[in-house]
């Protein structure tokens, strides 16, 4: 699966899953907010792209299926320091038309999560 | 409200913004008590979808986080550091491509450790948006 634009500008690496993919953004000044931290915009935006990979990957073999961002809510757990950040997704329901899906993102350990997203996709099948 | 804040947004970003705000390019438009507006500029590098060259929808959230966070320090009356405890935004509809989108953050109550927000994007028409948001900020130290 190819990134778009956006996510290589955030500096995003894909590590293949075998239910969803895993991304992996290194900490440089591109996504740096107040200095030595993350910006929320950046994790934000890594989560959104961690659902995406989730849902794009269980929608695999329905060829001509499109997704639309409805909406996305983050909460933000932990400040994100000068450290790698990994993200990866879930699809909690994929029903015909509408599918929930959550995020998580972790620095040291995947259980202490520094933040988490849930999202809700239109799918135009 | 707070018409003679000691925060001056137009100052912060007068010499570019550094860092991922730097990145997306976003820039100073306006500001009141307790609102700012900030323009992010149409950019490939942004595109989430290459097939309809809309932007990703992370821009629009990174350009609503810092307008609504400018929103707190004009109610606020100075720069405070804070960590942004949730957003929420609702995508009305794709950002037309090749537009500068126009953010713009409220911050409508402080308490002692919160900041509520609210705002909307829009792509040169403010009465056909294109998100709405709704968030909190919280302060270690406390905004009062």
């Amino acid at each position: 699966m190819s990134l778009p634009p956006y996510a290589r500008s955030l500096g995003l690496i894909v590590e293949p899953g075998e239910v969803a993919p895993t991304y992996l953004m290194p900490f440089e000044h591109r996504v740096v907010g107040r200095p030595g931290f993350l910006h929320g915009g950046a994790l934000g935006g890594l989560l959104e792209m961690a659902a995406i990979g989730a849902l794009l990957q269980a929608l695999e073999g329905e060829g001509e299926a499109r997704i639309k961002p409805v909406n996305v809510t983050v909460d933000y757990m932990r400040g994100g320091r000068d450290k790698p950040t990994r993200a990866r997704g879930s699809v909690t329901r994929l029903g015909n038309r509408i599918a929930n899906v959550e995020a998580v993102a972790w620095q040291d350990e995947e259980d202490r999560p520094i933040a988490a997203a849930r999202m809700n996709y239109l799918i135009v099948r | 409200m707070n018409p003679l804040s000691a925060f001056d947004p137009e100052r912060l970003f007068a010499h570019g913004s550094h860092g991922h705000g730097g990145l997306l390019g976003i820039g100073y438009v306006a500001h009141g008590a307790d609102w700012c507006e900030l323009s992010l500029p149409y950019s490939e590098a942004l595109i989430g979808d290459p097939v309809s060259g809309v932007l990703a929808s992370g821009p629009i959230l990174a350009l609503m986080d810092m307008a609504t966070s400018c929103g707190v320090w004009l109610r606020h009356g100075s720069f405070h550091v804070h960590a942004t405890l949730d957003l929420r935004i609702d995508y009305l509809r794709p950002a037309t491509p090749g537009k500068t989108v126009i953010g713009r953050g409220e911050c409508y109550r402080i308490t002692r450790q919160i900041a509520f927000v609210r705002g909307m994007a829009h792509d040169g028409d403010a009465g056909d948006p294109i998100a709405h948001v709704a968030g909190t900020f919280m302060s270690m130290e406390g905004y009062r």
